[in-house]
C-alpha cells in the first residue's frame, strides 16, 4: 500500500522473566493509511500495548523486540540509530498513555511541558520563545481547553483528569504528525468525559486537514470506543492479531470466534438479545499465559468451534479486500 | 504494558526456607558478609578458648612487652604477638578477640532489648490507635528528630561511663525506629481480615496483637534489626572512643582504638589499626547480610 | 506564608521550652559537679561554701526559674570550668563548626548527586556497581575511623595535609571564616571529608533508588515518547523530582552532622562546639553542657524551618501552610 505511513509486518517483541520467555508481541501485521483511524482491540496481556511501545521502539530491557520490520513511510525503524529515533518521537510520530495522572510531571509546569517538545525537535527557520508560546496555546485550544494562556503556567494536579489527557493530546499535536499511537488514553476517565474526548479525536482526525493528514492508532480493549471513530479494526488475542478489517465488516460480520465472542459480550449487545435473558456473555475461561502458550491456535482452550486441526498454528489469511483472518474454522455469515 | 507473565499453573515452590536460603546465596557478596558474621560471631562466643593469653588479667602481663610490633615474640618466649602488643604489653590478637566479644554482645543485647521494647509499644500504639498512639508516637518521632549519637552523649553524661550503662543509653537509642516501623505495619495489618476474624472469634486483644498481628509485621523488622546491630555496634565504638563508652578495664573494640589514639603518630599503628580492621570488618559484614536480607524480604524490590 | 512563619515560630518556641525543661531536668538532677571540680582534699564547709557560690543549694525548681529568667536576657549561666558566660563560649566556637558542618554537607551533595545519578542510570556498569558497593562502606564505616585512617594516610605516610586544628582566618562581618584562605583549605579538607563520607554514601543511595524509581515512571516514559534528549530527561525531568526527597533528608541529616561533628573535632583538634561539649561532659561543667543542647536545638529548628520552605519551592503540589503537617 503506497499511502500507508506505517506497515508493521510480522512483529515479535519478548521479555525474559524468571518464568521464561514472555511473548507479548509473537508475529503482528498491520497497516495504516495516511488519515486512517486504525482501532487496535484485545483484552489486558493481549500486547496491543505492547505492539504500540514497539512501534515507538519503547521497549525496555528485560523486554525487546526480536523480530519483523516497522516501517514508517518507508523507513525501517529498527535500522535507524538512537538518536534519528529521537527525532521522529514527538515530531512525526507521537504516543499518548493511559494514566493521565502521571503522564505528566508533576513538579514542571504545563507550558515547559509543551514548549519543551518543541525545543526538542527545532525547525529551521527556528521558531522564537514566543512563537513557540503561541503554537502551545493553539493547541490547547485545539483540544478544547478554555483559558489556554493560563493554563500554561498551571502544573499538572491543578486540572482534572480529563484536561491532563487533552494537554497530553495538545503534546503529541505540536509538531503536527503523521501518526498518533493512543494506548487506551480514555480508559481512565469519566464515561462523559470519554465521550467528550472520542468527539474532539474525531473532529481533528476528519477535520479541516492541517499539513498532513492525521493518522491514529488507538488501542483499546473497549469494542464500542472504535465503533465510533475507527475506519478499520484489528483484533488482537495473546500476541497475535486473529482478525482484521475494516470496521463495518468486524463489528457486523465478525469471523473470528474470539471476536464474536468480544462483541456478544458487550452490555449492547446483551440489550440486543431476543431472549429476556439480559445477562453479559462471557468467553469462557481466561487469556493463557503469554510465557506458556499452548501449542497450536490460542484460543483453542476456549473456543467452542475448535476442533483437532487447530492444534496447528493457523496462519493470516489476507482476503483481495484486505481483510485478515487467523483461523481454521470461522465464522460464517448469511451474505 | 499490562503482561501478566505468571503462570497460571506453574510449580509449587518446594520448600520456602529452601528457596530462601538459595535466593540468599545468589549474591556473592551477601554470602561472603555472612560468612564473615559466622567467624566473627565464633570468635567472640569462643574467645576464651581460642586466644593464647587473657588479656583482662593484669598478673600475665608483661609491661616490658609493650608496643611491640607484629610479629615479635614475647620477652619469655613464651608466644608470638601476632599482632603486636599494646601500651599495657597485652597481646593485640587477644584483645581483639576480646574486644570483639564485647562489641557482639552489646550490639546484640541493646538491640534485643530495643526491640523487645520498640515492638511491644509500636504494636500497642498500632492496635490501640487513639491517644496512646497519639503519645506513644510523639515520643518516638521527637526522639528520633535528634541524632542518636547526641542522645547517647547525653544520657551517658549523666550515667557515667560503664557497660549496663551505655547498654542502657544505646537501648534508649533505638526502641524509637522498631516503634515506628512496627506501628506502621500495624496500621496496615489490623485492618486486615484476618484480624477481622480473631476479633470476631471473640479472642483476646493480647492474644490477636502477639499471635496474629506481629508475625505478619515481622519480616521488614529483621532486616531493620540486623542493620540496628550494625549501628549499635558503631555507635558504642563510638562514644567509647571518646571516652564516654565501656570502662577501660573491658575495652570493646572502640576503647581499643582510643587506646592507640596516641601512638599512631609515633609510627605504632597496630594499636589502632587492627582492632579497627576488625570493627570495620564486622560492621560492614552486617550490612551486607542486612542489604541482602532487605532485597528479598521487601515486596517491591523483588523483580531483582 | 506569613501566617505559616507566624505559627512555626510559635511552635519552635514552645519546642525549644519544652527541651530546655528536658536538658534541665536531666543535667541538674543527676550527677553533682561540685565534687567533681574541688579537690578530693576539699573540707565538707568548703563544698558548701561552693555550692552555695553556684546556687546549687536552691531547690530545684527555684533553680530552674533562675535559669528561664536568666536564659531569656540571654544569659545561660557561667562555665564552670571556664568561669565565662557559657552562651559566649559556645557562640564563639560556633562559626568553626558550622564551617566544617556547611563544607562537609556541601561536599556530600555536590559529589553524592553525580555518582547517585550514574549509579542510578547505569546500575549494571562497573561503575554503577562500584559506587554502590563504596556506598555500603561509606555508611558502615564508623566515623571515628575513617577520621583516624585519613590522618594515618594523609598526614602521617603521605604528609599532604594537617592532622589537625583550623586553618588561617579571615573576618568576614565579624565572623572568622577560614574557607577564604588556601590555609584554611588545608586544615579543613580531612575533617570534612571525613564528616562528609557517611552522608555522601547516604545521597548516593538515595539519589540512585530516586532514579531507578523515576526511570519507570509514565511520565519520564511520555517525556521519551515526545523525543527529549536523555540529557533533558535526566537533567530536568527525573533531577527534578528526586531533589524533593534529597532536600527533605540533606535537611534531617544536616542536625547528625551537627552532632558527629564532635567526633570528628576530637580527632581533627578542631576548635568548635563538639570539642568544648565533650571536655565540658568530662567535668559536668553544666551550663556549657545546657547552653550546647540549646543552641544545637535552636540550630535544628531552624534547619528543619528552611527545609519546609525550600520543600513548598520545589515541590508545587505542596502548600505552605499544610507544610507544618508534615509527618
Amino acid at each position: 500500500m503506497s499511502d500507508a505511513v506505517l506497515e508493521v509486518i510480522g512483529l515479535k517483541t519478548h521479555f525474559a522473566s524468571k518464568g521464561g520467555v514472555v511473548k507479548a508481541v509473537d508475529g503482528v501485521d498491520l497497516a495504516v493509511r495516511r488519515g486512517e483511524v486504525l482501532g487496535l482491540v484485545g483484552e489486558s496481556g493481549s500486547g496491543k500495548s505492547i505492539t504500540g511501545l514497539s512501534i515507538l521502539r519503547l521497549i525496555d530491557p528485560p523486554g525487546r523486540i526480536v523480530g519483523g520490520r516497522v516501517l514508517f513511510d518507508g523507513v525501517d525503524l529498527a535500522a535507524l540509530d538512537d538518536e534519528a529515533m529521537r527525532r521522529l518521537r514527538g515530531d512525526r510520530i507521537a504516543m499518548i498513555f493511559q494514566d493521565p495522572m502521571m503522564t505528566l510531571n508533576p513538579v514542571l509546569t504545563i507550558g515547559t511541558q509543551m514548549i519543551e517538545t518543541l525545543v526538542a525537535h527545532p525547525r529551521t527557520p527556528a521558531l522564537s520563545r514566543a512563537a513557540m508560546r503561541e503554537r502551545a496555546v493553539e493547541a490547547l485550544k485545539r483540544v478544547g481547553i478554555a483559558s489556554p494562556a493560563e493554563r500554561l503556567a498551571a502544573y499538572p494536579h491543578h486540572l482534572s483528569g480529563g484536561m491532563r489527557q487533552r494537554v497530553a493530546i495538545a503534546i503529541a499535536l505540536l509538531n503536527d504528525p503523521d501518526l498518533i499511537v493512543c494506548d487506551e488514553p480514555t480508559t481512565a476517565l469519566d464515561v462523559t468525559i470519554q465521550a467528550q474526548i472520542l468527539a474532539e479525536m474525531q473532529t481533528l482526525v476528519r477535520g479541516p486537514a492541517t499539513s498532513s493528514p492525521l493518522a491514529l492508532i488507538w488501542i483499546t480493549h473497549d469494542l464500542t470506543v472504535v465503533a465510533g471513530l475507527a475506519d478499520r479494526v484489528a483484533v488482537m488475542y495473546a500476541g497475535r492479531i486473529v482478525e482484521s478489517g475494516t470496521t463495518a465488516e468486524i463489528l457486523e460480520s465478525p469471523r473470528h470466534p474470539y471476536t464474536l465472542g468480544l462483541i456478544a459480550s458487550t452490555p449492547a449487545a446483551a440489550a440486543q438479545r431476543a431472549s429476556t435473558d439480559r445477562r453479559l456473555e462471557q468467553i469462557p475461561g481466561s487469556p493463557p499465559s503469554l510465557a506458556h502458550l499452548p501449542g497450536g491456535c490460542a484460543f483453542r482452550p476456549r473456543c467452542a468451534r475448535a476442533q483437532d486441526d487447530c492444534r496447528v498454528e493457523p496462519p493470516s489469511v489476507v482476503d483481495a479486500s484486505g481483510r485478515s483472518l487467523r483461523c481454521f474454522h470461522p465464522v460464517e455469515h448469511a451474505r | 504494558m499490562s503482561v501478566d507473565s505468571t503462570p497460571l499453573d506453574g510449580p509449587v515452590a518446594a520448600s520456602p526456607r529452601a528457596d530462601f536460603v538459595a535466593d540468599f546465596a545468589s549474591s556473592k557478596t551477601a554470602v561472603f558478609g555472612a560468612v564473615l558474621l559466622l567467624a566473627f560471631v565464633v570468635v567472640a562466643l569462643l574467645a576464651p578458648w581460642l586466644v593464647p593469653q587473657d588479656p583482662y588479667d593484669l598478673a600475665k602481663l608483661d609491661i616490658l612487652d609493650a608496643r611491640l610490633p607484629p610479629g615479635s615474640p614475647s620477652g619469655d618466649g613464651a608466644m608470638h604477638y601476632l599482632l603486636g602488643t599494646d601500651s599495657q604489653g597485652r597481646d593485640m590478637l587477644s584483645a581483639i578477640a576480646y574486644g570483639l566479644r564485647i562489641s557482639v554482645a552489646i550490639g546484640v543485647l541493646s538491640t534485643l532489648c530495643a526491640a523487645l521494647i520498640g515492638i511491644t509499644l509500636g504494636l500497642v500504639a498500632g492496635y490501640a490507635g487513639g491517644r496512646i498512639e497519639s503519645l506513644i508516637m510523639r515520643i518516638a518521632d521527637m526522639q528520633l528528630s535528634f541524632p542518636s549519637i547526641l542522645i547517647a552523649l547525653i544520657l551517658l553524661a549523666f550515667l557515667r561511663p560503664g557497660l549496663g550503662n551505655i547498654v542502657a543509653a544505646l537501648i534508649a537509642v533505638q526502641w524509637a525506629y522498631y516503634a515506628r516501623a512496627v506501628r506502621g505495619t500495624a496500621l496496615v495489618e489490623r485492618r486486615k481480615e484476618y484480624i477481622e476474624a480473631a476479633r470476631g472469634l471473640g479472642l483476646s486483644t493480647a492474644r490477636i496483637v502477639f499471635r496474629h498481628l506481629l508475625p505478619n509485621c515481622l519480616p521488614p523488622l529483621v532486616v531493620v534489626a540486623t542493620l540496628q546491630i550494625a549501628s549499635a555496634i558503631a555507635l558504642e565504638a563510638t562514644l567509647s572512643f571518646l571516652g564516654l563508652g565501656v570502662p577501660i578495664t573491658e575495652p570493646s573494640l572502640g576503647l581499643l582504638i582510643a587506646n592507640g589514639f596516641q601512638v599512631l603518630f609515633a609510627g605504632k599503628y597496630w594499636i589502632s589499626v587492627y582492632p579497627g580492621i576488625a570493627l570495620v570488618l564486622l560492621i560492614v559484614a552486617l550490612n551486607l547480610v542486612a542489604d541482602r536480607l532487605r532485597d528479598l524480604l521487601d515486596p517491591k524490590l523483588r523483580s531483582r | 506564608m506569613l501566617a505559616f512563619l507566624i505559627r512555626r515560630s510559635l511552635q519552635s518556641i514552645a519546642v525549644l521550652f519544652a527541651m530546655s525543661l528536658i536538658v534541665f531536668a536531666g543535667v541538674y538532677l543527676i550527677g553533682d559537679p561540685v565534687l567533681v571540680m574541688i579537690s578530693p582534699e576539699a573540707s565538707q564547709a568548703d563544698i558548701v561554701a561552693t555550692r552555695a557560690a553556684l546556687g546549687l543549694d536552691q531547690p530545684l525548681w527555684v533553680q530552674y526559674g533562675r535559669f528561664v529568667g536568666a536564659a531569656l536576657s540571654g544569659d545561660l549561666g557561667r562555665s564552670y570550668a571556664y568561669s565565662e558566660p557559657a552562651i559566649r563560649l559556645i557562640l564563639e566556637r560556633m562559626p568553626a563548626t558550622m564551617e566544617l558542618a556547611i563544607v562537609a554537607m556541601a561536599i556530600a551533595i555536590v559529589v553524592g548527586i553525580p555518582l547517585g545519578l550514574w549509579a542510578g542510570l547505569r546500575p549494571d556498569s562497573l561503575a554503577g556497581k562500584t559506587i554502590m558497593s563504596g556506598s555500603i562502606l561509606g555508611f558502615s564505616l564508623p566515623t571515628f575511623w575513617v577520621g583516624l585512617m585519613l590522618v594515618m594516610l594523609f598526614s602521617v605516610s603521605l604528609d599532604w595535609l594537617p592532622a589537625s586544628g583550623r586553618g588561617a582566618t579571615v573576618d568576614v562581618w565579624g565572623l572568622k571564616l577560614s574557607i577564604l584562605t588556601l590555609d584554611g583549605w588545608k586544615h579543613l579538607l580531612l575533617p570534612a571529608l571525613n564528616l562528609a563520607l557517611f552522608k555522601l554514601a547516604l545521597i548516593i543511595r538515595l539519589v540512585r533508588a530516586g532514579t531507578r524509581e523515576a526511570l519507570l515512571t509514565d511520565y519520564v516514559r511520555f517525556a521519551r515518547a515526545k523525543g527529549l534528549s536523555n540529557g533533558r530527561i535526566v537533567g530536568v525531568h527525573v533531577l527534578k523530582n528526586i531533589l524533593i526527597p534529597i532536600v527533605t533528608v540533606v535537611g534531617l541529616e544536616f542536625g547528625s552532622v551537627i552532632a558527629f561533628s564532635i567526633v570528628t573535632e576530637s580527632i581533627f583538634a578542631w576548635p568548635g562546639m563538639g570539642k568544648l561539649i565533650i571536655d565540658s561532659i568530662g567535668v559536668l561543667d553544666r551550663p556549657v553542657i545546657v547552653a550546647y543542647l540549646l543552641v544545637v536545638v535552636t540550630v535544628f529548628i531552624v534547619v528543619n524551618l528552611l527545609v519546609d520552605i525550600a520543600y513548598s519551592v520545589l515541590d508545587p503540589r505542596v502548600r505552605l501552610s499544610d507544610a507544618g503537617t508534615q509527618a
